[in-house]
């Protein structure tokens, strides 16, 4: 019995070795976001990044995730859990978790961070962004074409530089077609209420305007378009399933390119903090496929991304602040900090920033 | 004349889940019992309602589903706080979260789905008429149920004997109990058919207001229905004047921001909470009524002796 007892205790111990040993052969890549990844927006493109990551690496990493993290006190010990349950890289994905991050990298040297579209960096930590306002150029252009009252409806969630460098982008692509192109713009102060944003489009629409664009995260304001029967560009992820006949495009956030190449690096051993903004050309921001337009509309946006592509920046001179002084002169490009900081509209914007 | 007739439908269509899930709260209120578990019951509504009209393809099965599992929510906070007396504040409290994450669990595989949508009334004749056509018979059918719901409930409460049966005991548990009515009969019955409405409410989200299923889609209604409760001190046509007002207030100042009105649209956005809530307070500003609605035996458990 007691032969047989140690022989047990001896397997057990053999395989519970054999169990680390593999576990340690894995890399523990980890995430946190702030929404929850069901929203089909933000978080659900994010976490499809995640997704890709196990795809492409397979049995060399584990992964882990946690949802709906508030951008608060919160999140410190989001980041602290993750890194004491053995993960060796974790990317934070909202701009919130900025301070946390920088905080929980500073306890834990060994562990790799990367932080979504902030700007503080560390000997751990480094950061990554999207160059959306690209595609919202394009999205500008194409408006202007197909809108016939010449009026489109804007639905903004938050006065932040990000949203704000949408907005005059979008303006800026829609005017060098239409000079007189107008948006009407609404803030909902929130990322995410289906209802809010529904009804938004819905005031838009009775108020002469005929195209719907977004930046806010759900479906709502395409479905309304396509009651209505008008048209609106999809949001984060390709949402023609919800508008087969109002989607025009959408702007799709791919984060896993960027994320099966950091995850490797850091098998790889050659993992160091980074500072990159991807745009269209690195395949981060995607356009969802032309759709509902004619050709010719069709062949202006491929050429505008074309152009886009080969290293053309949609905040080229010259441009005017909204009063009408001068900001950026024939031929200068706007600076990436002053992009990541904008806080005024360029000329044209009908509306007044909220401060 | 047509943008007045939109923007009187964009309000029914805001005002109507709120009504509900309202409605139905003022009964279990009414009888004494403090669910808060309303954004809970509503989110369940809202992925039951899809997900049945999704797999099924019919919107009436979802409409169905959603007011079912509303109901069978509602009754795990029955049997905690009525049966088991649990504190009602904390069990309601924790029916919302619960409520939450199991919605979220539940609805995977729905996210990104386009669902069926309720269509809208279509009478021959009737709908066409200019004007009033579309507002009177054009509607959504949870509106009319919205409608006929809070005169059923003004009706029930105030007119029938088992209405005032049931407002005796959320004034004074004990006392009904003493004349031999059955207390924790009446309160199940006042929680499910709570639940029912919350669930009725969510539905109304998922299969008209925005014809998709997304986590989280409640977005603090749930609370609202709850705050217009207490602010339309516990009387029906109140609750009803409140979810119009806020709909009407929330409605107008997005169109207020898209006519380009140069106020904050920060103070614009908080409009809808306080003119609801003034305009409550200045209805309700006669103490004494206030005090006679106001069901003295709210929130506190009751246990029997047998």
């Amino acid at each position: 019995m007691k032969k047989l007892l140690i022989a047990l205790v001896a397997t057990a111990a053999t395989l519970s070795l054999a169990a680390t040993a593999e576990a340690q052969e894995k890399l523990k890549a980890c995430w946190v976001y702030t929404g929850p990844i069901g929203d089909f927006g933000y978080s659900y493109q994010h976490d499809r990044g995640r997704l890709d990551v196990e795809k492409a690496l397979g049995d060399k990493v584990e992964t882990a995730y946690l949802e709906n993290v508030s951008e608060g006190p919160d999140a410190d010990r989001a980041f602290e859990r993750l890194a004491r349950e053995g993960c060796k890289i974790i990317f934070g994905t909202s701009f919130g978790f900025m301070d946390p991050e920088v905080k929980v990298a500073k306890k834990f040297p060994d562990v790799m961070f990367e932080h979504a579209t902030g700007y503080k960096t560390a000997e751990n930590l480094g950061i990554y962004n999207a160059r959306f306002y690209e595609g919202r150029y394009i999205l500008g252009q194409i408006a202007a074409k197909q809108s016939k009252s010449g009026v489109a409806g804007y639905i903004v969630s938050f006065p932040i530089p990000e949203v704000v460098m949408g907005i005059n982008s979008f303006m800026l692509g829609a005017q060098s077609i239409k000079p007189d192109f107008k948006a009407k713009i609404v803030w909902i102060n929130s990322w995410f209420d289906p209802g809010k944003e529904a009804d938004a489009a819905k005031a838009l629409f009775d108020q002469g305007a005929d195209i719907i664009v977004q930046h806010t995260d759900s479906t709502a304001p395409l479905q309304v378009a396509e009651e209505r029967g008008l048209q609106g560009f999809g949001q984060s992820s390709d949402m023609i399933k919800f508008a087969p006949k109002a989607q025009l495009t959408s702007i799709v956030d791919d984060w896993g390119p960027y994320y099966i190449g950091r995850v490797q690096a850091a098998l790889d051993g050659t993992w160091k903090p980074g500072n990159v903004w991807l745009g269209i050309k690195d395949g981060a921001v995607k356009m969802a496929p032309y759709t509902n337009m004619p050709d010719d509309v069709k062949a202006m946006a491929e050429a505008t991304e074309k152009k886009i592509v080969e290293g053309w920046n949609p905040f080229t001179g010259p441009i005017a602040k909204q009063d009408g002084t001068p900001w950026l002169k024939e031929g200068e490009v706007a600076d990436d900090p002053t992009l990541l900081g904008m806080n005024f509209y360029v000329k044209g914007v009908d509306d007044k920033l909220p401060q | 004349m047509d943008i007045t007739v939109n923007i009187l439908l964009t309000i029914a269509t805001a005002a109507t889940p709120l009504l509900i899930a309202a409605i139905g709260e003022l009964v279990v209120e009414r009888s004494g019992v403090l669910n808060l578990g309303v954004e809970g019951m509503m989110i369940m509504g809202a992925v039951g309602g899809f997900g049945a009209g999704y797999l099924t393809g019919s919107p009436w099965i979802g409409l169905l589903a959603a007011i079912a599992l509303g109901a069978v929510f509602s009754l795990l906070f029955a049997v905690m706080t009525l049966s088991l007396a649990t504190n009602q504040v904390a069990t309601g409290l924790s029916l919302t979260l619960l409520g939450l994450g199991l919605s979220g669990m539940m609805g995977t595989s729905f996210v990104g789905q386009p669902g069926a949508r309720l269509p809208n009334l279509d009478i021959p004749g009737l709908t066409a008429i200019p004007v009033i056509g579309r507002l009177l018979f054009g509607q959504d059918p949870i509106f009319y149920i919205s409608i006929a719901l809070t005169a059923a409930v003004m009706w029930f409460l105030f007119k029938t004997r088992t209405g005032l049966t049931l407002r005796s005991i959320g004034d004074s548990h004990t006392s009904a109990h003493a004349l031999g009515i059955k207390v924790i009969r009446y309160r199940y019955l006042a929680v499910i058919f709570g639940g029912a409405c919350a669930g009725l409410a969510g539905g109304h989200l998922s299969l008209v207001y925005t014809p998709q299923w997304v986590e989280n889609m409640t977005a603090g209604r749930g609370w609202i229905a709850l705050a217009l409760v207490v602010f339309a001190s516990w009387r029906p046509w109140r609750v009803l004047a409140g979810a119009y007002i806020f709909g009407a207030v929330w409605i107008g100042q997005l169109h207020a921001q898209a006519f380009g009105i140069p106020v904050p649209s920060q103070l614009l956005s908080s409009l809808p909470y306080l003119a609801t809530i003034v305009v409550l307070v200045l209805i309700s500003r006669n103490k004494r009524l206030t005090m006679m609605n106001t069901p003295a035996s709210l929130g506190q458990p009751f246990v029997p002796d047998r």
